[in-house]
């Protein structure tokens, strides 16, 4: 059996360690890409949103190098990604891509169903060993994203363009390498240090910006042109409202892991604005942007895929806590047709818009 | 006092009883208008670009109401089924519309029948109480209302349209001459405020009636068939209205005396992309005649008229060549 999964991101790290800790034979898709997309658009439904798309030319790619096997999370809706699997399954099945598809499904609300399933793909490794590699993948994803938010904070200051870029996937490397927890720990250290080596200019960034919206959009730098990085570059300092271990947490471990930042405080806010969960992360969204506005950031961009239905019940409520609370709100609606340079523009502009704003109200309170 | 039902989305399931119930609390019922150019572009003018085609018309039939009545009824459709949604946007809608200027008070309520049955009564007597403080007479008027609502959807069964059934119901048939029989079966799969509404499907159900072919949807299967035949599926579909669809459309892919297919969807709608795509397949592997209709704010009358006139003309010649003609 040669297991394969969908990329989101960095999601390939920590699943890897886990499977690889259990050693189990695992075959990482190549990152998303042109070609990815395209197998994609070719097999997939038309009017399926964009990950759908490349979720298929991922599994594609990945038999082409050899895995039989894929792994999935599965939902019970309303939003659509808890049906994926099962349309990507009978897709790949009349292309002549026959794969055996498992799908961690989570109305079963249980760890221990989780364990049983990966169990079936472990076969006879022990419960502890299981409790253990997944403990390892989580690790992995918490260590992930302190790279991550690191990231964030050292480009807009750094001193030579590229260098935060370089030593990031420098420190990835590094922590998607180490193979024990003993490892994991060196590389920690030793990714940490690369982080704080890059070189910083003096100023501070002008503006601070919250991304919110749909989780993969959000997650996988291909879908949404690696938007995070043309912020950063642009001197913008930026913050997310979901990582890569709060959703591990919530959608594979099932909120095992509780002291988190929760999607339940962000939910919280979102009333009086939305005052009812519209599947996907549709609340959290609105919720986010209340938090954000009330934490001081200069403007918030929503990302999501075309016709991604818990984000356009979002979008239409957002305008109402953007003038409550006298903050910018852009909303970024991705599709294969999205191109890259008119996302650059648009950001510009944005980004404009917002140091005028800071500008004028400084002057005001001077 | 004057309730405004908006004449979208599912007042074309639940409108009979609807009606029943506020009549019986001695409300006057306020149905908007059918559907316009105007409908439509009102809606278009005050909802997002990226909502669906049949919640920028609800957003025009809510607006039609302003002005006319006290209240209108909006509760929110989160599950009328055990462990099934609607659609998320129907869980976001009443969100979505209270950012209207110049509405009337909402009647909001959350009907949830996602974890139990029982539920429901809570809800109607949130509502109920707003009438009157008699808990027995909002019983009766809920019960009334449920008689109302299965005579309505056994009128459905027996082959009427969402409209024929509730002139039966309201007892204003009109005493026209039976027509001829039609040539063919054709089943019209869509969500019904697709293609019940007579302005946002282009009259496709009166077309096809018109081009020579008796049409069958989903309502017209009973629940138990439709049911069993969904259950075919890999993992039960999680939307009501899908799960309906996915039911009828296999039903009647299977059936020899239905003659094609046709699905309509709506643009940009998530949970038609899916079900489209699972009914799509099924239908090709059975190479049963099939059609794909997805309708937005730009679909030109003509060009629905030019393919389903293709599209029947392949079912005769399919029928031809079987017949050995
Ligand atoms: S089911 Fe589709 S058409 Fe209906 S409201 Fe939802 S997205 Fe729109």
């Amino acid at each position: 059996m040669r297991v394969t999964f969908p990329h989101m991101g960095n999601l390939y790290i920590p699943l890897k360690a886990m499977l690889n800790y259990l050693e189990v034979d695992v075959v990482v898709p190549p990152p998303s890409s042109k070609k990815t997309l395209n197998l994609g658009v070719k097999h997939g439904p038309e009017f399926a949103c964009m990950p759908l798309k490349l979720n298929l030319g991922n599994f594609i790619e990945a038999r082409e190098m050899g895995a039989d096997t894929i792994i999935m999370a599965g939902g019970c809706g309303p939003c659509r990604f808890g049906y994926y699997a099962q349309i990507e399954h009978a897709i790949l099945k009349d292309i002549g891509c026959d794969m055996q598809l498992i799908v961690l499904e989570p109305p079963e609300k249980n760890i221990s169903e989780l364990i049983v399933k990966m169990k079936k793909i472990t076969g006879s490794r022990s419960w502890w060993q299981v409790i253990q590699a997944i403990r390892f993948g989580y690790q992995k994803a918490l260590a992930v994203d302190e790279m991550e938010k690191t990231a964030f904070q050292v480009r807009p200051r750094e001193a030579k363009p590229g260098a935060t870029d370089r030593a990031f996937s420098e420190a990835l490397t590094l922590i998607d390498n180490a193979a024990s927890q003993v490892e994991l720990a060196e590389a920690r250290k030793k990714a940490d240090t690369i982080m704080a080596g890059v070189a910083r200019k003096h100023g501070a960034p002008v503006v601070r910006i919250a991304v919110i919206g749909e989780i993969y959009t959000l997650l996988e730098p291909f879908s949404n042109h690696r938007l995070e990085r043309h912020l950063g570059l642009l001197g913008v300092e930026v913050d997310r409202s979901i990582y890569l271990s709060e959703w591990v947490n919530d959608h594979l471990l099932f909120g095992l892991v509780k002291n988190l930042r929760s999607s339940k405080d962000a939910c919280a806010s979102a009333s009086p604005y939305l005052c009812h969960f519209v599947g996907g992360h549709g609340q959290e969204t609105v919720g986010s942007a209340v938090n954000y506005a009330l934490a001081g950031y200069d403007g918030i961009i929503q990302v999501y895929p075309f016709t991604c239905m818990p984000e356009i019940v979002a979008q239409s409520i957002l305008p109402g806590v953007g003038s409550d609370y006298d903050i910018p709100i852009l909303t970024l609606i991705m599709d294969e047709h999205t191109g890259e340079a008119g996302l650059q523009t648009r950001l510009e502009a944005f980004i404009d818009l917002l140091a005028r704003r800071k500008e004028t109200r400084e002057a005001v309170n001077r | 006092m004057k309730v405004g039902i908006p004449r979208a989305l599912l007042y074309y399931y639940y409108y009979p009883m609807w009606r029943t119930f506020f009549e019986e609390l001695g409300a006057e019922v306020v149905l908007s208008s059918p559907s316009t150019r105007v409908t439509l572009t009102q809606g278009l003018k005050h909802a997002v670009d990226e909502v669906c085609l049949p919640v920028k018309l609800f957003f025009g039939h809510v607006l039609d109401l302003t002005g006319k009545v006290d209240f209108i009824f909006l509760p929110r459709m989160v599950s009328v089924e055990h462990r099934k949604y609607i659609c998320p946007k129907f869980l976001g809608l009443p969100d979505m519309i209270r950012r209207l200027d110049g509405l009337p008070d909402l009647i909001g309520v959350d009907v949830n029948l996602y974890r139990k049955n029982r539920d429901l009564y809570t809800a109607i007597n949130k509502v109920g109480s707003l009438f009157t403080g008699n808990k027995f007479k909002i019983f009766r008027a809920y019960r009334n209302s449920v008689k109302t609502l299965q005579k309505y959807c056994r009128l459905l069964q027996m082959g009427l349209m969402p409209a024929e059934a509730l002139a039966v119901l309201e007892n204003n048939v009109g005493d026209k001459p039976l027509g001829y029989p039609l040539e063919m079966n054709v089943a019209v799969i869509g969500h019904p405020y697709n293609i019940y509404d007579p302005y946002i499907s282009m009259n496709l159900v009166g077309r096809l009636k018109e081009m020579g072919a008796n049409v069958l949807t989903a309502e017209h299967v009973p629940e138990k068939i439709l049911r069993s035949n969904a259950a075919r599926l890999p993992k039960k579909l999680f939307w009501s209205l899908g799960h309906r669809m996915i039911g009828a459309a296999y039903h009647y892919l299977d059936r020899q005396d239905i003659s094609g297919v046709v699905h309509v969807a709506a643009f940009g709608c998530g949970p038609d992309s899916m079900t489209g795509e699972l009914i799509e397949r099924h239908a090709r592997a059975l190479r049963a005649p099939f059609l794909n209709l997805t309708l937005d704010e730009h679909t030109g009358e003509a060009g629905i008229v030019t393919r389903l006139e293709a599209f029947l003309d392949m079912v005769r010649w399919k029928k031809a060549e079987a017949a050995g003609l």
